[in-house]
């Protein structure tokens, strides 16, 4: 593979382009492969990508039934934090948040990080309390984050209004190394990365089934044949449930709508990303100029990649509220995701019941922001069957009651 | 925009005027149950892709729970049940199985 360099496009410029490579490959699937992944969004591309390049394991095949980051990857609003309440939830998510920071560097592909800031809004007392409280376990767990006065958040964003009538804003938990980054762009650059390694990522191959020998993993059924493996990596977010019921066991996941919407493209009016959690809804403006808005998950089970419209309402009603400027602006786009909910709003990087199965999943409505601290800490899981990264988000959690609540610390999806 | 006949009240409700309940018909394990047992009635739920059937309470109408069997996969709605149940009863299962030939849904079909 050739790499991406300011003198490749040059020499490209000089000969109108037309040596530019494709950027991964399209194998057909081998006959067996020693670990097999299936899902090729953020997740699980990243998940085989630090198998090849912390392990040395590249008899690697990546499965995806529709196409790249066609899941949830492509299709989140990009914030990436890592300011949650719980020890082993700051671990991953700081992890994550630090190899973003490099991570173009890392793939040799620009995924757009832009470490922008971000900032959350406290709008009750209650909120106030729990955000000082956040700032507090952050300062202890290493990752930087203050609460910021009124006065300071009006500074960073001058489109607030912080004295609405119902919601007046009483400061904000601010975290200025979080930021987005190119969604679509970190799953093309994970997949070209793999490829180089010789990862085979094969799209438009379903997997039907999962067969098992004696307790363990055997392989694949696919919509393109059998393919044996001797480690299995299930990491499909929303569709988790079926895969499990494949596989023979259950989880304590719900899979609901979650949608998000873009505006009209309008001149820079905000270089940070807002979240008013109270009422509902979040803001940041993309490189071409679009607003990009999200809100609340439906609250009942979908497998339909369409959510309830009085959400979209909600979320615009909230916005409108708390930055008035945007009152008469249209909205372009708007779709939706199916995320994989759990209980305690963690993510689930365990072993399964099946032998040599493991299941990287939960990630709900804020899994993006996570995927390179994920990768990480799966692939380690998957390649020596540990990882202090994934400690503590094993299944057995739940029956044991570790549960690593973070639904009280943001209720609201990002 | 999902639209449920509340079986109680007999409006065809909409859904912002519902409040969705979770997984139906679940068995309650409690004191000197397994762990296992006891696990999976907190925990672990179905959520299938096709048929399922879940509460919904009429919660800004006449307040009543109620189970509506649906589809996941199309938000198609087969029909909805009083609460006071333990199980669907047979013209919701018949009204299933007239659009989804073979359906399953935990033990039942
Ligand atoms: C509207 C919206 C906004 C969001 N905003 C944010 C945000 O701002 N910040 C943030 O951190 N997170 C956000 N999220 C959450 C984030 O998008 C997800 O947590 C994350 O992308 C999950 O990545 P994944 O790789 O696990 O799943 P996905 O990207 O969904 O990938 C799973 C893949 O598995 C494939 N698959 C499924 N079944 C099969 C099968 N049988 N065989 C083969 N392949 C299969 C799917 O086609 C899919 O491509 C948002 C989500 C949504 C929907
Ligand atoms: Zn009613």
């Amino acid at each position: 593979m050739r790499r991406y360099s300011v003198f490749a496009v040059a020499r490209e410029a000089a000969r109108y382009h037309t040596g530019w490579e494709r950027a991964w490959a399209s194998p057909e699937p081998k006959k067996r492969y020693d670990v097999i992944i299936i899902g090729a969004g953020g997740h699980g591309l990243a998940t085989a990508y630090y198998l090849g390049k912390n392990f040395g394991i590249t008899n690697v095949a990546v499965l995806e039934k529709g196409w790249l980051g066609g899941g949830n990857t492509g299709r989140n609003t990009t914030i990436i934090r890592s300011n949650y309440l719980q020890d082993p939830s700051a671990a991953i998510y700081e992890k994550a948040r630090s190899l973003y920071e490099t991570l173009s560097q890392d793939l040799n592909y620009n995924v757009m990080f832009s470490p922008r800031g971000v900032m959350m809004l406290a709008q009750t007392e209650h909120e106030r309390r729990g955000y000082e409280r956040t700032a507090h376990a952050n300062a202890l767990q290493g990752v930087e984050t203050s609460f910021i006065s009124p006065d300071r958040v009006k500074q960073l964003v001058p489109i607030i209004n912080i004295s609405g009538p119902r919601y007046p804003v009483l400061g904000a938990l601010w975290q200025p190394r979080g930021g987005t980054a190119r969604h679509d762009a970190v799953a093309w650059g994970y997949a070209r990365a793999c490829s180089a390694m010789g990862i085979d990522v094969i799209q438009q191959c379903e997997v039907t089934g999962i067969r098992q020998k004696g307790g363990k993993v055997a392989g694949v059924t696919t919509s393109r044949g059998d393919i044996a493996c001797d480690k299995l990596g299930i990491v499909v977010a929303g569709h988790s449930g079926v895969l499990a019921q494949m596989a023979g066991f259950r989880l304590p996941i719900e899979s609901v709508a979650l949608q998000a919407l873009v505006s009209e493209p309008i001149k820079p009016c905000i270089d940070v990303v807002v979240m008013a959690n109270t009422v509902h809804g979040y803001m940041s403006q993309s490189d071409k100029g679009e607003l990009v808005i999200g809100g609340g998950a439906d609250g009942y089970n979908n497998y339909t990649q369409r959510g309830s419209f009085h959400h979209v309402e909600e979320t615009v009603r909230a916005l409108i509220e708390t930055f008035p400027i945007i009152s008469r602006l249209k909205m372009l786009r708007q779709w939706g995701g199916i995320v994989d909910m759990t209980g305690d709003r963690s993510p689930i990087l365990s072993k399964t019941p099946l032998e040599n199965c493991f299941i990287n999943c939960g990630w709900g409505t804020g899994g993006f922001k996570a995927i390179p601290g994920s990768g990480w800490g799966f692939a380690e899981l998957m390649a020596r069957g540990a990882s202090p990264l994934t400690e503590a988000f094993g299944l057995d959690r739940f029956r044991e009651g570790r549960f690593i609540d973070e639904s009280v610390a943001a209720g609201v999806a990002h | 925009m999902l639209i449920l006949h509340c079986p109680h009240c007999g409006v065809d409700a909409e859904e912002t005027e519902l409040a969705p309940g979770g997984e139906a018909h679940l068995k309650r394990f409690g004191p000197g149950s397994s762990d296992a047992e006891f696990e999976s009635y907190l925990f672990h739920r179905e959520n299938p892709r096709g048929v399922h059937f879940e509460r919904w309470r009429h919660a800004f109408g006449c307040g009543k729970w109620f189970i509506a069997a649906r589809a996941t996969d199309t938000l198609e709605v087969f029909g909805t049940y009083r609460a006071q149940t333990a199980a669907p009863p047979q013209d919701i299962r018949d009204a299933i199985t007239a659009k989804r030939p073979g359906w399953a849904w935990r033990d039942l079909a």
